[in-house]
């Protein structure tokens, strides 16, 4: 059962998309994670912005869509997954990020601040290695990516329990790691 | 209003608009908010713009058509508001190789470049094999709760400690 009624009418969609990817570029370098430093101090865990803005993001936002679903006006949209797909994906994603020293979203954001290697290597990079996966889709798609294959399931499907009781355990556990954060100074 | 000029706020802050805006993307588009796919269809278009309209019948581009969809414009917005905010504090600057970088690697832009590209290609590559990125999984997925969010999160930042770590202990001495 789906509510449409705040969804915006179709021809005010991108409008609306041009809108919102600028507010997410303007607080991704507010937030200082366009800068390769930031980054790179994260994965060297020196520096612990990123981690605090995505997990402070992930308590909001997952507090906010858990209220709106119980007034029924959103979907979830949960992705596909499997070992072969989110953890053999998600290790070369891994690799080329410490190389990088910026992610997709925040290379983009980087390429508006002025900085040329995120926008001629990143950018550029990014173009090339989704053209590669395009090409070695077929061969890899009924193999690899099949591999302990788990579908779309989420934690409280997993856990077989109410999805509030994990909203609020998970909540409580971001709100533990940042509090831990910023007591250790971080 | 000299908080807009700030150079920095406070990343929970930051992470809390973000929040709120994954809750405004959700109610008024029906979607996630998410980055790498755009790289996709964008690769897509410069492929058929170069071998004509037959690549659509990859299979992969059946899946993801190369369109300029709702999150392909999403994303181009990103460049204008970072500027927009860089512009604000004063910090927009052109530049070819960051300072971290060049204090241990030096300022040759080329080796710079041949990194970023190298990394970028991974970070492409990756992100399509995973689903998506930071972004689509680490935020957007995340919070939704998905299991395979949370794995592919788990895995960009352990290959990303991983890789960091080689790279400036090892290699960078």
């Amino acid at each position: 059962m789906k509510r449409t009624s705040l969804l915006l009418p179709d021809s005010a969609q991108k409008p609306a998309a041009l809108l919102f990817g600028t507010l997410f570029g303007f607080l991704l370098q507010k937030g200082g994670v366009t800068r390769y430093e930031t980054i790179i101090g994260q994965l060297l865990l020196l520096d612990f912005t990123v981690l605090k803005v995505m997990l402070s993001a992930v308590l909001t936002g997952m507090l906010g869509i858990q209220v709106l679903l119980q007034f029924n006006l959103v979907t979830l949209r949960p992705r596909y997954g499997s070992f072969g797909s989110s953890v053999i994906g998600g290790l070369i994603f891994g690799l080329g990020f410490g190389l990088l020293g910026y992610c997709p979203g925040t290379a983009a954001g980087a390429a508006g601040q002025g900085s040329l290697d995120a926008l001629f290597g990143g950018v550029g990079g990014m173009l090339l290695g989704t053209a590669f996966y395009s090409e070695i889709y077929p061969r890899i798609e009924a193999s690899v990516l099949r591999w302990g294959s788990f579908g779309d399931i989420t934690l409280p499907e997993l856990l077989r329990t109410s999805r509030w009781k994990v909203v609020i355990a998970v909540a409580a556990l971001l709100a533990a790691v940042l509090s831990a954060l910023s007591l250790a100074g971080l | 209003m000299s908080w807009l000029t700030m150079a920095r706020w406070p990343a929970i802050a930051v992470g809390i608009a973000i929040g709120l805006l994954e809750c405004l993307t959700f109610l008024l588009l029906d979607k996630p908010i998410g980055c790498s796919s755009a790289f996709a269809r964008t690769s897509g278009l410069i492929e058929k713009a170069i071998r004509g309209n037959s690549v659509v019948e990859k299979p992969y581009y059946r899946l993801f058509p190369p369109v300029i969809d709702w999150e392909w414009v999403f994303v181009a917005g990103i460049p204008f508001g970072a500027f927009l905010s860089a512009l604000s504090s004063g910090n927009f600057r052109i530049e070819w190789v960051p300072s971290l970088w060049a204090a241990i690697f030096g300022t040759g832009v080329f080796r710079r470049l041949a990194a970023a590209l190298a990394g970028g290609f991974l970070v492409g590559l990756g992100s399509r094999w995973a689903g998506g990125c930071t972004s689509g999984h680490g935020i957007s997925g995340c919070l939704q709760l998905a299991l395979s969010s949370w794995l592919a999160s788990a895995a960009f930042f352990a290959g990303g400690i991983l890789s960091a770590i080689l790279l400036f202990s090892l290699t960078g001495g």
